[in-house]
């Protein structure tokens, strides 16, 4: 799960991790009275999103004033921004954060990530900080450096100092360095973060050490043991399908095609697209329901197929193991039934009483088309998606 | 032969009290798997389905000579399940349940690695068979058909997919093995295809592998460097976006890495004989032979 900035930098900065002054608004007026009570002669506005690039897209910008301030807050709120990660359709401001305007001596990069390979978390350190880190990682990789931290010994300052005057930095920042890294660690195991980023960390004309950004996945295998995070989730941040689809445990990520997919195990799902896509057309989605979908599942896995208004023809692909066929012939001739899916339905079904399962289809007397391999199916969709 | 499990797995079943636990304990058995007995910590001392039940590992290996476990365990319970079990020395352990979060799972690798005797399969995976011997996990059994090909997967009803189209074919399995889509997991490819180089029943397998991590790359450098047999692999997620966590909790392009064109890039340079269509896979492995 994905949260916003202002939220990420009140978790950092529980766990030790010194970060600007600032508050969050939902409303312009309020822009002017926090820019007054954080008193410096410069405030920055930060459209909060959940995607970076925001500078670039016009989401991060300057006040001189409280009244600019509220000017520039006005602008931010309800403009869509439309950032390199975003795609085309950008996002929605609805919230915005005001922070104190700080002297930069030097921007540097932090993050703290899992190493799969590995199987320890990886941190990196850079030099290169406020840059698009893939992109320093491509061209000049010598720029970041990295320690992997022993799972059941936690991070050693000297591992941290290995990184602070491994970035270049003196005597003195890195005794500071070492406390954020540390901060960062522990945030990193109480958390459950899956991704810990801070882009810059910056040195202030004092010689500070403060996270200017911050960004925070969390595993949402552990949302369970963390209620006040799972509260953070910014339903105005996802697709509204996908929402939808998360209140009934459906696994659907909505595509931008026109055929819809329903299909038990996510690999399974995937190779779908696949071979969609290899037959000549675009899957609308990934969705998987799983290895125990009842009839109540089915139902609404086609309630949300169909609210896509792009589907014109939808492929079912189920290798039943210890779903039965049978069940989920019932299940999709009773949603059919119900709810009048309006486009042509092409089903592959193999495995546990599939003879039982096909019969049962061929007796519905409804129009679905049958296929008895993933290739045939993916054929018959495309063509009747036209 | 077989890899991993056979007519001398003598199979522990944690969660066995359970719903999932229960059903497939019953489908375990039979299929003609020695199931002995299930670990719910409380219920030691009582029976279930005839089973006896035990508070430990410890006990139940001491009890009734278990030799591999298989977990159906909850989610927040399951990491400290499977290192409870590579503690008591079962020499598998093959965790099914799927959505254990990410820091349990690095914390019980490490644990693992104090313990090489133990080798954990998945987690959130469907386990594995070896058709006519024996199973543990979800494997549907009455799909399978006893033979001479092997194969690992990350993913489960793609390997149900895989099998079908050997059996239709008429072409068997030794061992099938699902190693699981989750980032951190016991048994990678690499390490199912030294168990099938060595094993002289198997001739040749079929590598499943799906976006995000490496370990499909890691594989294609150990196959060119040290398999000899013949392999068709398949990547799924050729069309998912980059960013998103496509149903299992690996399965992400992050990065610009872990996307399946590079996978099946390294494979095809390795020597594999990748498909691109799933539909592909049985057809793919009777032509190599």
């Amino acid at each position: 799960m994905k949260i916003h900035e202002y939220q990420a930098k009140a978790i950092l900065a529980r766990h030790g991790v010194p970060v600007p002054r600032g508050e969050v608004t939902f409303t312009a007026a309020e822009a002017a009275d926090i820019a007054r009570r954080l008193g410096t002669p410069v405030v920055v506005v930060k459209a909060q999103i959940h995607a970076g690039g925001r500078g670039k897209g016009g989401g991060v910008k300057l006040a001189k004033s409280p009244d600019e301030a509220t000017a520039l807050t006005k602008t931010m709120l309800g403009m869509t921004l439309v950032t390199h990660q975003t795609g085309p359709d950008g996002r929605v401001v609805g919230r915005v954060l005001i922070e104190e305007g700080l002297a930069i001596q030097r921007e540097l990069y932090l993050s703290i990530v899992l190493d799969r390979a590995a199987g320890k978390p990886v941190i990196m350190a850079s030099a290169a900080g406020g840059m698009d880190i893939e992109e320093v990682a491509a061209k000049t990789p010598e720029k970041i450096v990295r320690v992997y931290v022993e799972p059941g010994v936690g991070i050693v300052p000297f591992e941290a100092r290995q990184l602070g005057f491994g970035i270049g930095l003196d005597g003195a920042q890195v005794n500071k360095f070492v406390k954020v890294v540390s901060a960062l660690y522990d945030a990193y195991l109480a958390t459950d973060a899956s991704l810990l980023e801070i882009n810059p960390l910056i040195v202030t004309g004092g010689g500070d050490l403060l996270a200017l950004d911050a960004k925070m996945n969390v595993d949402d295998n552990a949302l369970y043991r963390h209620a006040d995070i799972r509260d953070l989730r910014d339903l105005g941040e996802e697709d509204p399908l996908e929402v939808e689809a998360s209140k009934s445990s459906l696994n659907y990520i909505h595509l931008d095609g026109n055929i819809g997919c329903m299909v038990n195990g996510a690999g399974l799902a995937m190779a779908t697209m696949d071979i969609i896509k290899l037959a000549g057309g675009e899957p609308a989605n990934f969705l998987d329901v799983g290895g125990g979908a009842n009839a109540e599942q089915i139902r609404n896995a086609f309630k949300i197929l169909m609210s896509d208004k792009k589907v014109k023809a939808v492929l079912i692909n189920i290798f039943g193991g210890i779903l039965r066929c049978d069940v989920l012939a019932q299940g999709v001739i009773a949603a059919v039934k119900e709810l009048g899916v309006p486009v042509p339905i092409v089903i592959r079904m193999e495995g546990t009483n599939v003879d039982e399962g096909k019969r049962l289809l061929r007796e519905s007397q409804m129009n679905f088309t049958t296929a008895d391999s993933m290739d045939e199916a993916a054929q018959k969709v495309v063509q009747l998606a036209g | 032969m077989a890899v991993l499990i056979d007519k001398s797995t003598r199979l522990l079943v944690q969660g066995l009290t359970g719903r999932e636990g229960t059903f497939h304990a019953k489908q375990a058995a039979a299929y003609g798997t020695t199931v002995v007995g299930g670990v719910t910590p409380g219920k030691g001392g009582t029976t279930h389905e005839g089973w006896p039940i035990f508070d430990t590992v410890r006990d139940a290996v001491k009890q009734t000579g278990a030799n591999a476990s298989v977990v159906f365990v909850p989610p927040a319970f399951a990491a400290d399940a499977v290192m409870e079990s590579a503690d008591a020395g079962l020499a598998l352990v093959v965790c099914i349940t799927e959505g254990i979060p990410t820091l349990d799972m690095m914390r019980a690798m490490t644990f693992l690695k104090e313990r090489p005797g133990s080798r954990l399969v998945g987690p959130n995976c469907p386990g594995l068979i070896s058709p006519g011997k024996a199973k543990a996990g979800i494997i549907p059994g009455n799909i399978c058909k006893e033979g001479r090909i092997g194969i690992v997967s990350k993913s489960g009803t793609l390997t149900y997919e895989a099998i079908h189209q050997l059996t239709v074919l008429g072409l068997g399995q030794t061992t099938c093995i699902g190693i699981g889509g989750d980032p951190l997991i016991g048994t990678s490819h690499i390490d199912a295809l030294k168990l099938f180089a060595a094993d002289p029943d198997t001739d040749a397998v079929i590598m499943i592998g799906e976006i995000g991590g490496s370990a499909e790359e890691e594989a294609a450098a150990w196959i060119k460097a040290h398999f000899k047999k013949p392999v068709v692999g398949f990547i799924a997620g050729q069309t998912a976006p980059p960013g998103r966590r496509m149903g299992h909790a690996g399965a992400i392009i992050a990065g610009g890495k872990g996307t399946a064109a590079e996978k099946m890039a390294a494979l095809t340079a390795a020597g594999v004989k990748v498909v691109k269509s799933p539909a592909d896979m049985g057809r793919a492995i009777k032509d190599l032979l």
